[in-house]
């Protein structure tokens, strides 16, 4: 079988996943419409995310990747203008509806943001204050707590002597890993990423797709990315969105090689988008 | 061969060359008639008040009677006491109120309203907030008091905290919250851990603004607090303070009260400058 789409010039690897159905999903989404004020930005979407694998949102800009992923732990609900209609469960919650504060809830999601944003404190505390929200640790614990965080974010090395300056010193890549550390001291079960890289330098870029790879095994990955490279490098299943619905999901490399949707395989190989 | 009508005899770019010399002259003019009146202003100040500042007795002997010679200890101890409790109740309110206007009310109606009253307040004379604090409290105790004046005081700081609050906390980037809010973290606890401390210097400077303008203060000082000959410290009584202080001796015919005048607008007017200074100074550490 061909895993080289040439028309992206990049290598697919061959899926090794079992089939979408066959998973257990982490999340379920079902039957959601997402409005800013009037705008309806998503329409009907349904899909599952399987637990442990990288899920990647493609699309041009404004189909509604970025929006759909904030549903996720809702974000959106800082914004009272913002409103969704349908489900999306996470371990059998409704996240859209539920009771229940909705902090716990983002408290087991992770998320990851486009542009970085350290909170104006140290290094150190930057990781640390998110821990503090629902742990009590020991002086000795959170500073191993930290040193994993950091060490897992590829940080570690170039911070180890800097923890108590401040986490706005750092260079843009930096700052990134730190919010990507951050996030994974709380030991999340699910990380959302928000084009993660669309700031951040080739060798910072291959830092974090690393991360990806290796943060797989203990969490649910979900990616929205511009970067269709990217999605094929770091992805298990890819979901193409375009003006507010989801036109293919499906794996990866089926997605990316053999797409069953024209306006897909348009996008991909650049006719289009 | 290419002949490019980019050069420097170019009639379009001589024309705005011209024009460029021509504003940049105005605008210089502009800036020295402001400067000249400001440093005859501080110039006269310093030269007159110098001697005053330079005498030790001006910071411990009371207010005289009219042709003694004294100092002003009683009114320095007032305007800071005065100043201190007024800004004391006048900050938690005022970012309290801020907050709930940068962070809770956002865009609603009942912001919307505040903000506007809140402008309203900002802007009023400072007389009439005497004459309020006057009519509602001094009138109904029956004395002039230093409660009173550090009302009309807190009254005054209230509008430019609310004000600098909100504005500084709506510089901190959505971003942030959003950030902060995706760990899991309580609304109240985004606002005191990240997003006040975000904003920390900006709305420390807005304080010290604050304190700023009420520590030359005259018209709200003249209808509560009014003043008093005698060392006094007392809250519930009438309290020396150096704008009526100024404004009594100014006014008089006497040498001694005359040169005490200028010892305490030059006390003030240095004050508000170091404080000024320590505002822009707290201001650049954050950029």
């Amino acid at each position: 079988m061909q895993t080289t789409n040439p028309l992206i010039r990049t290598t697919v690897r061959p899926s090794t996943a079992p089939a979408l159905q066959d998973l257990e999903p982490k999340l379920q989404v079902r039957g959601l419409n997402f409005f800013y004020g009037a705008y309806q930005a998503l329409r009907n979407i349904t899909l599952d995310i399987p637990e442990r694998k990288v899920t990647a949102f493609i699309g041009p800009s404004g189909c509604g990747k970025s929006t759909l992923l904030r549903t996720f732990n809702r974000m959106y609900s800082l914004y009272p203008e913002q409103r969704a209609e349908g489900e999306v469960m996470i371990d059998g919650e409704n996240v859209l509806t539920q009771k229940r504060d909705i902090s716990l809830i983002r408290a087991k999601i992770g998320m990851v943001f486009q542009k970085p944003t350290p909170f104006p404190m140290s290094i150190y505390d930057n990781i640390a204050f998110g821990v503090r929200l629902y742990e009590r640790l020991s002086k000795r614990e959170m500073d191993e707590r930290v040193e994993l965080a950091l060490t897992r974010a590829g940080l570690w090395g170039e911070v180890r002597t800097k923890l108590q300056q401040s986490g706005n010193g750092l260079s843009g890549g930096q700052q990134q890993r730190l919010c990507i550390a951050r996030c994974i001291a709380i030991q999340p079960e699910v990380l959302l990423l928000d084009e993660p890289c669309s700031a951040l330098d080739p060798i910072s870029t291959a830092r974090v797709e690393e991360l990806i790879h290796e943060l797989k095994s203990d969490y649910t990955v979900v990616i929205v990315t511009h970067n269709m490279q990217q999605a094929a490098r770091v992805s298990d299943f890819t979901a193409y969105m375009y003006l507010g619905e989801l036109i293919e999901y499906g794996a990866t490399d089926s997605i990316f090689i053999k797409p069953t949707r024209k306006e897909t395989e348009d996008y991909i190989t650049g006719r289009f988008g | 061969m290419s002949s490019s009508v980019v050069n420097a005899a170019n009639p379009l770019y001589r024309a705005r060359k011209r024009l460029n010399i021509f504003l940049l002259t105005v605008s210089g003019v502009a800036l020295l008639f402001g400067l000249f009146w400001l440093a005859w202003i501080l110039g006269t100040l310093l030269f007159e008040g110098g001697h005053a500042l330079a005498r030790a007795t001006l910071y411990y002997q009371m207010t005289p009677p009219p042709g003694a010679d004294g100092g002003l200890a009683n009114a320095i101890a007032g305007s800071l006491i005065l100043c201190s409790v007024g800004t004391l109740i006048g900050t938690p309110v005022g970012i309290l109120a801020g907050t709930y206007l940068a962070e809770f009310g956002k865009r609603g109606w009942l912001a919307g309203a505040t903000r506007f009253l809140n402008d309203v307040l900002l802007s009023a004379p400072s007389i009439v907030i005497g004459l309020f604090v006057y009519s509602v409290y001094v009138t109904r105790v029956g004395h002039f008091s230093g409660f009173a004046g550090a009302l009309a005081l807190a009254l005054i700081v209230i509008p430019v905290v609310v004000r600098t609050t909100d504005d500084m906390l709506k510089l901190v980037p959505n971003s942030l919250r959003e950030a902060t809010a995706a760990l899991g973290c309580p609304p109240w606890k985004m606002i005191v851990f990240v997003t006040y401390r975000a904003a920390s210097t900006g709305i420390l400077t807005g304080i010290l603004l604050a304190v700023a303008r009420i520590s030359g203060e005259t018209a709200p000082l003249l209808f509560t607090a009014l003043n008093n000959q005698f060392w006094s410290v007392n809250m519930n009584a009438p309290m020396s303070n150096l704008p009526t202080v100024i404004f009594q001796f100014a006014m008089s015919p006497y040498q001694d009260w005359h040169r005490l005048a200028w010892g305490g607008a030059a006390l003030i007017t240095l004050t508000v400058l170091m404080l000024n200074i320590l505002a822009r100074a707290l201001f650049r550490k954050r950029d």
